[in-house]
């Protein structure tokens, strides 16, 4: 059961934006976001909602499947939208007692609420069309320029790749683990939360130790494959700008253009 | 022709932790390994077999003696890199040797190392997994295969590498019986393509597929031959406290009764051979 668990919610696809450079979709990720944050009106949301309905659409990823991503962030959702509905002061609608809802608060909470799904939805789509070992690949590129200044960029990509790799390795020893201490009558099913935080203690130490061990054997087995670092390393799937990814930039820049102006201009 | 490998009186102590001695682990040991060989080296826990195995490739070093791999002493920093890609390695735990999280980028993973052009890696990596038949696996995360089929990625892993030899540390120790049969079936294919193989085993039934058997014990060589050789020798096996192959056993209890079974007979399946024809 452990083992089926999806990392980095990869949606499997080969879709136009499943294809384009994963270094793209980082910096056209990362635009998106700022962009997100320079929109002051709804006009402006409404603009970054389409395009980002457009890309979904031609991404295949299904809505219901974004929009389940959001469930974890369901209670914050809720949280900043009662927070601004009832805390801002300005022109009462209605009031209660001490509550009281003001046009100001209201149309802020909307506004809080659209950015933070949206901004939420952008950033999903990056690892939903993006296979993990692409997107390490990507950073490590990207941050290939800061390695002048001592940024170890091929390390960093190295370190995201073997988690990713080694996630459902740990997550397996971990369930062995518990089932063992389970079968010797170890209990992490009842009392109350400091009782059932105690009783983590006897796997989380033996699964420091196992993880500790698998590193021991990983780097062994890396050595012996002449693993020495990033220097001099080729990598078997180079990246190079496709047609696309120029097209992709050249619709970035649009939708960057469209946004400035339109917060400029209203 | 030049042996692949050539060992010189190799040494090998553990270093000296606190309250405990030095423990030369490998002590003595002096072998030549020639090119194209089938070699399996047995024995029992502690007899140095596994760190005779890490000497091989640089991942150790000798505290005594000297070791040659492809002409190339491991000793020498400047080419143990040359080292390493002559003589690849597949550990026993097929979990903890594999990097990435999807097969092809796995097997990808040596020959980038080694800085080779991207459409030769590409070549490497499907004609690798292609030898192991794991080409049908190439898109999938190791963490969903079997430990046979995590084992076979290794083994392509190491094959992408293109090394004259291949030092085996007990591949299968950590197999469902399918996986065993699965790898060492792979395991004389690679040595049928002209690639020596070490292969360190405590498993009796596949040492009798290697042409010289070597049995190690307390860090020294205790017996070196052919498989009829050493296992011709019962007495001296058990002594080490190892088993001799089944066929071998049964081949000795008919004997006592009265059937001359051939001497060169160690195999189950010749066994069988025999025994179907027997009349």
């Amino acid at each position: 059961m452990i083992r089926d668990i999806t990392l980095g919610q990869y949606f499997p696809g080969n879709s136009w934006v499943h294809r384009l450079d994963p270094r793209i979709k980082i910096i056209a990720t990362l635009l998106f976001l700022i962009e997100l944050f320079i929109v002051d009106n709804f006009i402006g949301f409404g603009i970054a909602a389409v395009c980002l309905g457009v890309v979904i659409a031609v991404s295949g990823v299904p809505v219901g499947y974004i929009l389940r991503g959001l469930r974890p962030i369901l209670m914050i959702l809720i949280f900043t939208f009662a927070l601004n509905i009832f805390m801002v002061n300005g022109r009462v609608l209605w009031q209660w007692k001490f509550l009281h809802i003001t046009a100001e608060g209201l149309e802020l909470a909307v506004f809080m609420a659209i950015r933070l799904i949206l901004l939420l939805m952008g950033s999903s789509m990056l690892t939903l069309c993006t296979r993990p070992l692409a997107l390490t690949d990507g950073i490590e590129r990207l941050l290939s320029p800061f390695k002048k200044i001592g940024l170890p960029a091929h390390d960093i990509a190295m370190m995201m790749t073997i988690a990713l790799r080694f996630i459902p390795t740990l997550l397996e020893e971990a369930d062995k683990i518990m089932k063992a201490q389970q079968a010797r009558g170890a209990d992490f099913e009842s009392g109350n939360i400091i009782r059932r935080a105690k009783s983590l203690i006897p796997i989380l130490v033996p699964l420091f130790v196992s993880a500790f061990r698998i590193a021991q054997d990983l780097a062994l087995a890396m050595e012996a494959r002449c693993y020495r670092g990033g220097e001099n390393r080729t990598r078997m799937n180079g990246m190079k700008f496709a047609k696309r990814d120029y097209a992709a930039i050249v619709m970035m820049v649009a939708f960057l253009a469209v946004i400035i102006a339109e917060s400029w201009l209203l | 022709m030049e042996p692949i490998i050539k060992i010189e009186n190799l040494v090998f102590a553990y270093a000296k932790g606190e309250g405990r001695e030095a423990v030369r682990a490998v002590d003595g040991v002096s072998l030549a390994i020639e090119r194209g060989s089938f070699t399996a080296i047995l024995g029992k826990n502690g007899s140095g077999k596994s760190t005779l195995a890490k000497n091989l490739n640089g991942l150790l070093l000798p505290t005594e003696g000297v070791i040659y791999v492809n002409g190339y002493d491991t000793a020498d920093d400047e080419h143990i890199w040359d080292v390493r890609q002559s003589a690849g390695m597949v550990f026993q735990n097929p979990d903890n040797q594999l990097v990435s999280a999807i097969v092809e980028d796995d097997v990808a993973f040596g020959p980038e190392n080694l800085g080779i052009e991207p459409a030769e890696i590409r070549r490497r990596v499907d004609k690798a997994l292609q030898d192991v038949n794991m080409g049908a696996y190439k898109n999938k995360p190791p963490h969903l295969l079997s430990g046979g089929q995590k084992q076979r990625v290794a083994i392509a892993g190491v094959v992408a590498m293109k090394p004259s030899c291949i030092i085996f540390d007990e591949p299968t120790a950590m197999l469902d019986p399918k996986g065993r049969s699965e790898i060492m079936s792979i395991i004389k294919e690679l040595h049928a393509e002209g690639i020596t193989v070490i292969l360190i085993t405590h498993f009796m039934e596949e040492a009798v597929e290697a042409e010289r058997v070597i049995i190690m014990h307390d860090g020294r060589v205790f017996m070196d031959g052919t498989p009829q050789e050493v296992f011709s020798r019962q007495e001296k096996v058990l002594s080490v406290n190892l088993d001799i192959p089944l066929a071998v056993e049964l081949a000795d209890m008919l004997r006592e009764r009265g059937i001359a079974v051939p001497e060169n007979i160690i195999k189950t399946e010749e066994m069988v051979e025999y025994l179907c024809q027997y009349e």
